[in-house]
């Protein structure tokens, strides 16, 4: 119904068939992959879900968030303190309390931060992240900055989630679900409220919609979700850290959707992908004589990011459609 | 005069910036069926008062009454809610979104959607009948059928204005504040949109700010002279021709007073 | 909590307030005027501390490092800014997170390559090292003093060249209104170059002073950046005044928080801000 848009919410042909390749890739993989990829993947799959969380935020609503790992963080931290010591937690009740407990922080932080606009916002999102920081870094009850592990995987009783490749297709699961879902949304009425706030706030608000709640009702959305990457992740790696909650991972999280490209969420796993693939292909860079270029790997991982926002600022899907642009109009 | 039902009116409104006030005691009433234009040289205070009426600026002091709420102070989403719209003298658009999507967001809006309820979050936006019906007729009467696939900041200018409109239009609102709609439109174009305004006429409260004195002789009920943020005058149109203070106070600014 | 334990602590929270605001300044300038958000800014205090520690090394004298230092820091500011800061004034608030963002690695790389990963110790100056007897027991540094009179002095200087100077006019005048100064044949260049090399002198002058205390450790920009953040928002975009008071308010929430309640200091400054952007969302003296 609606014409092409420059925030690219269609996608185009090329991108559709490379999702579903890339599908039907994830899908082959744990049946020629060795136990290590297989884990390297489906920690691909988990930073996918929490990057297309921040992109309902920041790609859809426009809210620039410098602290949406605190929602992620809080989840994991959550199933860490659920699952006793000697015994597995069960997956349906703990998936639900550790979301939720997600969502609760992001509603409360939502409340005192969606009121806030522009830089402040970015500012105060990152202000409240590092709170939570350290409210479980100084806190040895809270594990402290050693943080805390996990000895057993959720309990799923049907299925064995202890088995690598078990767990990997419930992510994977998860992933196309949690992507069904935004795609969906992206077209509710709700989406194209969040659309509309994102293009012109002012002009919503005076056509009569309560923007604060949409944006509320978006920040703790996102923040459930990225509390189900969370759940995942700790439920895979078997441990949490403050780190998981830092500035750091935040800001990971906004280059994954830059990288990949804003407001579609395919962008978020394409981005998620490339952003941890390029991080290994840097740390794995051979010595260059004395000059060991991998350890210096934030280098590299810095000029990159500081050239893509020079030249492709739209990220790996407006190269993509700008290339495809330009060989549809050769052949006209 | 038949009986008038006043659906929004104001006593006393007085917005002051510092020590300038741009809008000192104003009383203006908006009546169903009626078309009550607004006119003044620039600065007059004009958009000032419109601001003032759609809950965009906080009045100084004075009161604003919506049909039968007294609606001073509050926020421009709850005013809207009560059937009221407003379109800009600068666009004020959703200039990457297409034609329709702006007018059909427009229409959408009179929806009760709460944010928090998860069956909006998976409902089709476009498969809202009403609202999809709503937007069709809104972009028609606006005149925008054939550019309704286009992105909004591609089309004219002039078509952007209709643009305005139309959004106005989608929102179905009894009581409308038009803030220069001729502005940057052509002469065929503007008289639809006065034909537009006639036709809405019956139907709607009409605050009508306009520097095209064509357009606004051909049309208003009642016209309302603004100086320096004061009303000069107010009356029927035979009565604002002729009044020699009027035009006075139209020498010497840029805008003529030719009728 | 006897007098002369309450006069300390008192004065601690002054000095790092003080401190705080040497960061808080530029970066509320630079958002103010230039809008541009800079997570890298910490990044300068950070270059402060290291130079401040090799120069005194290679010069031999503190005061020297500080003047050399100084200098350097102001001329890689301006570059940094013509090179590539000018051209993203107008950019998304998303873009410049990212840059800055990209930058505070690229920065931490090139501590890592100049200056390697150890931490080190700066040797407060000898005429700066004695302490003043409070108590028998009890005395309080005259360096800490001399760090918040440094901070007091460039504050001083910064408020009259704001409101007395003629530069300081057009700087105000580019924060109101852009094009209009343009217009009026003011270099706005020339002012933004300006603007963006005294936010960053006064980071790096803070990290040089604070060295002896603090050390130098990598990282050390990231941590204090946060604060740094949070007195902006307490006191206000754009404005220097906000950034003092909002600076003192941290200082003393923190240093006291720390002493009467230790388990939840880490916290208390964030209840803070969450308390002022509830009562007023765009800060304590927002433009």
């Amino acid at each position: 119904m609606s014409a092409p848009q420059t925030h690219l919410e269609i996608l185009p042909r090329s991108v559709q068939l490379l999702l579903v390749l890339g599908l039907a890739a994830l899908i082959a993989f744990p049946f020629v992959g060795t136990n290590f990829y297989i884990d390297m993947v489906n920690r691909m799959m988990i930073l996918a879900i929490f990057a297309m969380s921040l992109d309902l935020l920041q790609g859809v609503t426009g809210l620039v968030s410098l602290g949406h790992a605190a929602y992620f963080g809080i989840a994991g931290y959550a199933l860490a303190f659920l699952t006793p010591e000697g015994a597995p937690v069960s997956l349906y009740t703990s998936l639900p309390l550790a979301v939720g407990g997600s969502a609760l922080a992001a509603l409360i932080i939502g409340f005192l931060v969606v009121r806030t606009q522009g830089i402040y916002f970015i500012m105060v999102t990152m202000a409240f992240a590092q709170m939570v920081f350290f409210l479980f870094f100084d806190n040895k009850a809270l594990g402290g900055s050693d943080g805390l592990f996990l000895n057993f995987k959720p309990d799923a009783v049907l299925i064995d989630l202890e088995n690598k490749q078990v767990f990997y297709f419930f992510t994977l699961a998860c992933l196309v679900g949690v992507y069904a879902f935004l795609r969906r949304l992206l077209w509710s009425p709700f989406g194209r409220a969040l659309s509309g706030i994102r293009v012109n706030e002012h002009r919503m608000r005076a056509l009569g919609f309560g923007t604060f709640s949409h944006k509320l009702a978006a920040f703790t959305l996102a923040g459930a979700l990225a509390g189900l990457a969370g759940y995942l992740w700790a439920a895979q790696s078997g441990f949490v850290n403050p780190e998981l909650m830092g500035f750091h991972m935040s800001a990971h999280a906004i280059m994954m959707v830059i990288l990949g490209g804003m407001g579609n969420f395919a962008g978020a796993i394409i981005g998620a992908f490339s952003f941890e693939m390029l991080l290994h292909v840097f740390k794995d860079l051979p010595a260059v004589g004395n000059f060991e270029t991998g350890k210096h790997w934030q280098m590299w991982m810095g000029l990159f990011i500081v050239a893509l926002i020079v030249f492709a600022p739209k990220g790996i899907l407006g190269l993509i459609t700008r290339l495809f642009a330009r060989k549809e109009e050769r052949h006209e | 005069m038949s009986e008038r039902q006043t659906l929004m009116s104001a006593r006393q409104l007085t917005k002051r910036f510092g020590g300038l006030a741009a809008v000192n005691d104003v009383n203006v009433d908006l009546w169903l069926g009626h078309i009550h234009a607004v006119i003044g040289p620039n600065g007059a205070g004009k958009s000032t008062l419109t601001n003032l009426l759609s809950g965009d600026l906080p009045p100084t002091s004075g009161t604003i009454t919506l049909d039968g709420h007294d609606i001073t102070g509050w926020t421009p989403e709850k005013i809207s809610r009560h059937r009221l719209g407003r379109s800009y003298q600068k666009t004020n658009i959703f200039r990457t979104f297409s034609v329709w999507d702006n007018v059909r967001l427009a229409a959408q809006s009179r929806e009760r959607h709460a944010p928090w309820n998860p069956l909006r979050w998976l409902q089709s936006a476009a498969g809202l009948t009403a609202v999809n019906q709503r937007c069709e007729r809104a972009i028609d009467l606006a005149g925008l059928t054939q550019r309704s696939q286009t992105v909004a900041a591609t089309i004219s200018h002039g078509e952007q204005r209709q643009l305005e409109i139309a959004m106005v239009l989608a929102t179905d609102a009894e009581v409308m504040l038009l803030d220069e709609p001729l502005a940057g439109m052509g002469s065929e174009e503007s008289a639809k949109m006065v034909e537009v305004l006639k036709r809405l006429r019956q139907t709607r409260a009409i605050l009508l700010v306009e520097h095209d004195m064509d357009a606004v002789f051909a049309v208003a009920d009642t016209i309302t002279v603004m100086v320096n943020g004061e009303v000069l005058e107010s009356g029927p149109p035979a009565q604002i021709k002729a009044s020699v203070a009027v035009q006075q106070a139209y020498l010497g600014s840029e805008d003529s007073f030719h009728v | 909590m006897d007098l002369v334990n309450f006069s300390i602590q008192l004065l601690n929270s002054v000095q790092y307030g003080l401190l705080l605001f040497m960061l808080a300044a530029g970066l509320t300038l630079i958002f103010g005027i230039m809008g541009v958000v800079n997570l890298a800014h910490g990044s300068f205090y950070m270059l402060g501390a290291f130079l401040a520690w090799s120069l005194s090394g290679m010069l031999g004298s503190f005061t020297l490092a500080i003047i050399v230092g100084t200098v350097l820091s102001v001329v890689f500011g301006l570059l940094l800014e013509k090179l590539l800061f000018k051209h993203f004034y107008h950019r998304d608030h998303l873009d410049q997170v990212l840059l800055t963002f990209g930058l505070i690695y690229v920065f931490e790389e090139m501590r890592s390559m100049l200056w390697g990963d150890d931490v080190h110790g700066v040797q407060i100056p000898e005429a700066l090292s004695a302490s003043i007897a409070l108590t028998d027991t009890l005395s309080y540094p005259v360096y800490r003093l001399f760090m918040s009179g440094v901070c007091l002095l460039l504050a001083l200087g910064l408020y009259l060249l704001i409101s007395k100077t003629r530069l300081g006019m057009k700087i105000r005048a580019g924060a109101f209104n852009h094009e209009m100064t343009e217009a009026l044949g003011v270099n706005i260049s020339l002012i933004h170059a300006v603007v963006f090399a005294l936010g960053v002198g006064l980071a790096s002058i803070a990290g040089m002073i604070a060295a002896p205390i603090s050390s130098v450790y990598p990282n050390m920009g990231s941590q204090v950046l946060i604060m740094c953040f949070v007195v902006v928002v307490i006191g206000g975009i754009g404005s220097v005044r906000g950034a003092l008071i909002a600076a003192l308010l941290v200082g003393l929430v923190d240093t006291f928080g720390k002493v009467l309640l230790p388990q939840v200091s880490g916290m208390l400054v964030y209840v803070l801000m969450a308390a002022v952007l509830l009562y007023k969302p765009e800060g304590l003296f927002k433009q």
